[in-house]
């Protein structure tokens, strides 16, 4: 028997809207279809409003997960159009925050993943060790989720010797839990029966789809911006791509887990190698006509910033393609012919962060297939409409 | 006064009252164990130690929105929570936690009652199915199927190694398979491999982590109860802790020597080793992910159903060579 089931744009296994519809045989997925849409902020129209410095915490704001991810992106990139040079103390400090945000993603995504294939445990256990992580963001930065450690031309704050031992002190503690969840990732045989296997893309079908970030990477394609196209910084520090070659939702776990460890290098590196001298450097406020294209290893994936000046004190234009999008395409595929029970997990193997991916919506009228541009108080006057139209409610009645 | 005392035991011991006192009770210490377990606190709040933390979901849900989907085979969908705790707490009635007279077959105990016992527990598996099938939503449709396809693979399984001890015990009556066990302990060690199937094949039945596949909620929201609310949910959790109790009991008599000795002393006894049993499954359930269905029964035919059969060897041979 063939039917259709939603899932989303309300849907316990998803934190955010978005609706994939599945056309079911029995508990076998036939077809997949991803609508998107179901929320558009409107970042990039308010991006070209406001000044190079605001706009830091606007792109910070794009995600609530990767915050330091998107605004390094873009700070990448508007040092180059402001024709700026970070001193070295700041480039060190800005990535170890950006390292210690990988830290704090890829734990959240255990947990998640533990909870989407049912085992809590593990989500509970990932969660509270997360918090040693955000703890030391919040040491660093003052914030627990919008660090605003950029700022034009380095950082805002420095860190003390004190606070050294701090962080080294959690990424110990940390080293050692990671440890024990990378046993019990390649252990547990309830939860390997759940990822092994599921949810495959070949190493063909990765670069063909354009998939980034772990994704990619579990796949075998060896495809980390941190080393093909990496800022200065990340020719000075040593550390390793990790990869696996089983393709499957399992082998997106191990790379997280594997990630980890790498994160953990660096850190300690940056912190061994932490230069001396100023932190920032002062930044002009108009930047020249010029384009620049800024890319980033988010911890999800390659993350790019467009970003066109025209000599003013505000963006021309800047155009965010966020690494969720990028997985989308190769997620629809790997979909078909899995099992009902596997959606959430090959869903979230993707670690999708769905309202940063939304750049643009298409009203497209259902029967007819006319597109159309609305204004907002438009929309408004025919939601409005619609609500005053539909037939009244059935009354609640109070059971006592 | 005969007819007095089977009110009583009806309605207050071990009866409605008791069980529903006890089932809230028990459903307090899983949740209680399996949040110390995951490292988090449990409830808190309502009562000592959260101990009324289920009483109060109960009562909240009575006063909830009860809604009947238009779709939905309306008498169906209302009746099955009400017949689904009726049949729990009727299997409730059969575990000897009364002091039994062995030499008087009552109606509460009678040779057999394991067997009634055994299917009793079995029919809230198929209220479940029904349950979700009438609500006519995709997703209870979805859950309604995983109960069936799930009955498959645990029923045999639990079956065969409940059914061995009383085999060695050579008789079809709880009470009595309890008190051959109390008399020769050293019996119950052979049913260890019987019992640890029993524990797994019991956690399927009342889908419980890793077998909640039916109401798994990251794959179909609620399965069979997405479209139940207010007092018909309320009743389905009921159901839920009675059986708990009930299947918990049910192990506890045939595996570890049943509660004799006495109505103070058996009604201590029958605490402790539910609870122990129960402590068991939340164990068990902290410590695994959730299975797809399709593993739930590779599972129970490869590996549940030939370990009971292989228990039903042992139990065979020894009461052959050493009885």
């Amino acid at each position: 028997m063939k039917y259709n089931i939603p899932i989303g744009p309300q849907h316990p296994a998803l934190k955010e809207p978005i609706s994939i519809r599945l056309t079911v045989e029995g508990e076998v997925i036939q077809d997949a279809d991803l609508r998107l849409g179901y929320n558009h902020r409107g970042v990039e129209k308010l991006a070209e409003e406001k000044s190079w410095i605001q706009n830091i915490y606007l792109t910070e704001r794009i995600c609530g997960i990767c915050s330091h991810s998107h605004a390094t992106c873009f700070v990448q990139g508007a040092e180059k159009l402001l024709e700026i040079v970070p001193p070295r103390r700041g480039v060190y400090l800005r990535y170890l925050v950006s390292e210690l945000e990988r830290i704090h993603s890829h734990l959240l995504w255990l947990g998640v993943a533990g909870h989407e294939a049912g085992f809590d445990t593990f989500f509970m256990y990932t969660w509270r060790d997360r918090e040693v992580v955000m703890d030391l963001l919040e040491m660093i930065s003052g914030n627990r989720v919008h660090y605003a450690i950029n700022t034009l031309g380095g950082v805002r704050r420095d860190i003390d010797e004190a606070m050294k031992k701090k962080i080294l002190e959690g990424l110990a503690v940390l080293k050692t839990r990671s440890e024990y969840y990378f046993k019990i990732g390649a252990m547990e045989p309830t939860f390997i029966g759940r990822l092994a296997g599921v949810g495959r893309l070949t190493k063909q079908q990765a670069m063909d789809y354009c998939a980034v970030g772990p994704m990619a990477r579990a796949s075998g394609v060896d495809r980390d911006v941190r080393k093909n196209d990496p800022h200065d910084f990340y020719n000075e520090v040593e550390f390793d791509v990790a990869t696996a070659d089983t393709c499957d939702v399992l082998g997106r776990t191990v790379v997280r887990i594997k990630e980890l460890f790498e994160s953990y290098k660096i850190c300690e590196q940056i912190l061994r190698k932490l230069p001396d001298g100023p932190i920032a450097v002062k930044a002009p406020r108009k930047a020249k006509p010029n384009e620049v294209v800024s890319r980033y290893e988010a911890p999800r994936g390659e993350n790019i910033h467009y970003i066109i000046s025209n000599g003013s004190e505000k963006p021309e234009r800047l155009k965010v393609r966020a690494p969720t999008l990028a997985n989308y395409p190769a997620t629809v595929e790997i979909l078909k012919h899995g099992f009902i029970a596997d959606i959430p997990l090959i869903f979230a193997a993707i670690d999708p962060c769905i309202c940063c991916a939304e750049r643009a919506v298409d009203l497209i009228d259902a029967r007819s297939g006319e597109q159309r541009t609305l204004r907002f108080s438009e929309l408004r006057r025919m939601a409005n409409e619609r609500a005053r139209l539909s037939p009244v409610q059935r009354n609640v009645e109070w059971p006592f | 006064m005969a007819v007095l005392k089977t009110i009583l035991y009806l309605l207050v011991y071990p009866g409605i009252l008791f069980l529903f006192v006890y089932s809230t009770f028990v459903e307090w210490f899983d949740r209680k164990a399996y949040a110390r377990l995951q490292n988090r606190m449990g409830p808190t709040h309502t009562g000592k130690s959260g101990i009324l933390q289920p009483v109060a979901d109960i009562v909240k849900l009575m006063a909830k929105e009860d809604i009947v989907p238009d779709a939905a085979d309306k008498k169906l969908f209302s009746a099955l929570p009400i017949f689904g705790l009726a049949i729990v707490l009727t299997a409730g009635l059969l575990l000897p936690v009364w002091h039994i007279d062995l030499a008087v077959t009552s109606p509460i105990s009678f040779p057999g009652d394991v067997i009634v016992l055994l299917y009793l527990l079995s029919l809230p598996t198929l209220v479940l199915f029904l349950a979700g099938w009438s609500s006519t939503n995709a997703f209870s449709i979805i859950g309604g199927t995983r109960v069936l396809t799930m009955l498959f693979g645990y029923e045999v399984p639990l079956f065969l190694s409940v059914l061995s001890p009383a085999v060695l015990a050579g008789s079809w009556r709880l009470a009595e398979i309890a008190a051959f066990y109390r008399a020769h302990p050293l019996f119950i060690l052979v049913n260890i491999l019987g019992f640890g199937v029993a524990l797994v094949a019991v956690q399927a039945k009342l889908e419980r982590t890793p077998f909640d596949i039916p109401h798994a909620e990251t794959e179909i929201v609620g399965g069979t109860f997405t479209e139940y609310s207010g007092k018909k949910l309320a009743f389905f959790r009921l159901m839920s802790d009675v059986e708990l109790v009930v299947a918990a009991g049910l192990l506890a008599t045939v595996f570890l020597g049943g509660f004799g000795g006495g109505f103070v002393f058996a009604f201590v006894q029958f605490i402790l080793k539910t609870l122990f049993i129960v402590f068991l499954l939340a164990a068990l359930r902290a410590t695994t992910g959730r299975m797809r269905v399709d593993q739930v029964v590779s599972l129970a035919w490869k590996w549940l159903a030939p370990l009971a059969v292989l228990q039903l060897l042992i139990v065979i041979l020894i009461k052959g060579f050493v009885l």
